[in-house]
């Protein structure tokens, strides 16, 4: 009865868990706040400026300017996936959180949808940090750059949703750094992030949009921040709603389907 | 009045191994009503199904006259449950867990805070309020699970093998505060492995084996029904189960010894001594674990 395409019933009972989250987050700030900061000054350096003072421009853009915001969507998708896989998993497997909570109203449909919320939460925070040092840099332009913070968001539920998934599915903790080593890394570096989708084999090209989230992430969030918005942009955020919308409703009945027995 | 349970030929199958095979009972307001039985004889998976995080395979059951499919957060926002594995959140202090779960309920967080304070006390561990959950005994984690289970002042208590694995000192603290919550009226389930406390705390009780119920009552009948006031054991020679068997005097003979259960020890007695020549004999009152080990069997399970 109950299907891996049902639309599950979600209170706002979810927000518990997402605060629960946040406030262990904030609790331990200094380790959170840190490695997303030292990452883009990583970046930036090291590809930016090193790898950028040889390439100087792509299509008429400053290296640097090319990469930053395919630097902010990966960390959309490193800080989503990450969270909703080994994070998630912990909390389930070894602190048998999930088991704690469902014993009060929450169900266990609240209590992955606000794990997801957190996970794209945490990517929003990611971006919020980033955004100033970039901006300090000049590499990004303002104001429209700002709309990379909701875009955060809803780059981190796809992401979220997706590690979920896997989460759900993983029998073991180990096996979670299949996806990781198999689709995230593949991914951060064939997503038109650090040379044009252009430059690759046309096949390449179409399976990057078609598999490779990312791609549509880095698209709308270079638009944003060069800022060159065109209607295409409604394109790639029509196919992250789609898929963002698919993979949470499937992460939520599968880990139904783990937990519930 | 409905009872704040009543299930009718409960069912739960896990593919083709049925864990609770057809049971009906109902519990009472303000009793404490206890589930016994063997490894895998379905406890843990009955207390799923009231708590609403199992979903039943078949039969009917009530909670406070509700359907555990239909209605599980009004259910649950009534529920205290301590369950047999600590699961108790590691990223917060011994007040962080009572406040967190407590907020789970839509406590408002100022009654939430003082909830947690009052119930540190309830369970002795005012001293660790601030200290991981990490840092805690098993004793201390036990007992800050109880109160996590009070949260919320809840209807009825569930407690899946409230003391396993505690020392003495603490399962005697357990045992005086759910003594103490029985009082006032609480309505308690629980599950134990511990006859002496299945004994010492429960009004009425069912033992279980193989997902089925065996016997249903309170510890003293249950003692009298099926085993009697009095057990005698005897040290096992084949003069003395030679001269049992000549006096007809049903008997069960477990490893060096013969264990005869009975209304009148000094009968027994005397016949021992006149006939049997007996080496060592011990009389004690019978117990609940007599009747446990003579209905489920005395061979090891799972």
């Amino acid at each position: 009865m109950n299907h891996i395409w049902t639309v599950p019933r979600i209170s706002s009972r979810a927000w518990k868990v997402w605060h629960r989250n946040l406030v262990v987050f904030f609790r331990t700030w200094k380790v959170n706040f840190f490695p997303p900061l030292i990452e883009a000054f990583l970046y930036l350096f090291a590809i930016g400026m090193g790898i950028g003072s040889y390439v100087q421009q792509i299509d008429g853009i400053p290296y640097v300017n090319f990469i930053a915001p395919a630097i902010l969507a990966i960390s959309v998708m490193n800080s989503a996936f990450f969270e909703c896989t080994y994070g998630s998993y912990v909390r389930m497997y070894y602190q048998k959180s999930f088991d704690a909570m469902i014993a009060t109203p929450l169900s266990i449909e609240d209590v992955i949808a606000g794990e997801l919320l957190w996970g794209a939460t945490r990517s929003l925070l990611y971006v919020i940090i980033m955004l100033p040092v970039f901006v300090a840099f000049g590499v990004i332009s303002l104001p429209t750059s700002l709309l990379a913070i909701p875009l955060a968001f809803l780059g981190g539920l796809m992401f979220g949703g997706i590690a979920m998934c896997f989460t759900a599915i993983t029998p073991s903790i180990d096996t979670l750094n299949y996806p990781s080593f198999l689709f995230i890394t593949p991914m951060a570096l064939f997503s038109g992030t650090f040379f044009p989708l252009t430059l690759l084999p046309v096949a390449f090209q179409y399976i990057a949009l078609i598999f490779f989230p990312l791609t549509h992430l880095v698209a709308i969030m270079r638009m944003l921040t060069l800022p060159a918005i065109t209607s295409v942009l409604l394109l790639h955020l029509s196919w992250i709603i789609v898929v963002t919308a698919i993979f949470c409703i499937i992460a939520i009945n599968l880990m139904r389907k783990r937990l519930i027995v | 009045m409905p009872g704040i349970i009543e299930a009718q030929d409960l069912r739960k199958k896990f593919g083709d191994i049925n864990a609770v095979d057809g049971i009906t009972f109902a519990v009472n307001k303000g009793e404490v009503f206890g589930f016994l039985g063997p490894n895998g004889a379905g406890k843990t998976s009955t207390m799923k199904i009231i708590a609403c995080v199992s979903p039943r395979t078949s039969g009917a059951i009530r909670v406070f006259d509700m359907d555990p499919d239909t209605s599980p957060a009004e259910i649950k926002q009534r529920l205290g449950v301590v369950p047999q594995e600590t699961n108790l959140d590691p990223d917060f202090t011994c007040y962080g867990n009572l406040f967190t779960y407590a907020r789970y309920f839509d406590i408002p967080p100022d009654l939430a805070s003082k909830k947690a304070e009052e119930l540190l006390e309830f369970v002795q561990l005012q001293e660790k309020r601030d200290v991981t959950v990490e840092k805690l005994s098993g004793g201390m984690k036990r007992r800050l699970i109880l109160a996590r289970a009070l949260v919320n002042n809840p209807d009825l208590l569930i407690l899946d093998e409230p003391t396993i694995g505690l020392d003495p000192q603490a399962r005697h603290l357990i045992w005086e505060r759910l003594k103490l919550l029985q009082s006032q009226g609480n309505t308690i389930i629980l599950t134990t492995h511990y006859l002496d406390e299945a004994a010492r705390l429960c009004d009425r009780l069912v033992i279980m084996d193989n997902g089925k119920i065996l016997v249903e009552g309170t510890p003293v009948d249950l003692v009298k029904q099926y085993v009697g006031n009095e057990v005698v054991e005897i040290e096992k020679t084949d003069e003395v189960l030679a001269c049992l068997s000549k006096n007809t005097i049903p008997f069960e003979a477990i490893g060096d010894s013969v264990q005869v259960a009975t209304d009148s020890s000094r009968e027994i007695a005397k016949i021992l001594f006149d006939q049997c020549s007996p080496h060592k004999v011990i009389t004690r009152p019978a117990t609940l674990e007599d009747v446990f080990l003579k209905l489920t069997g005395r061979k090891l399970k799972e």
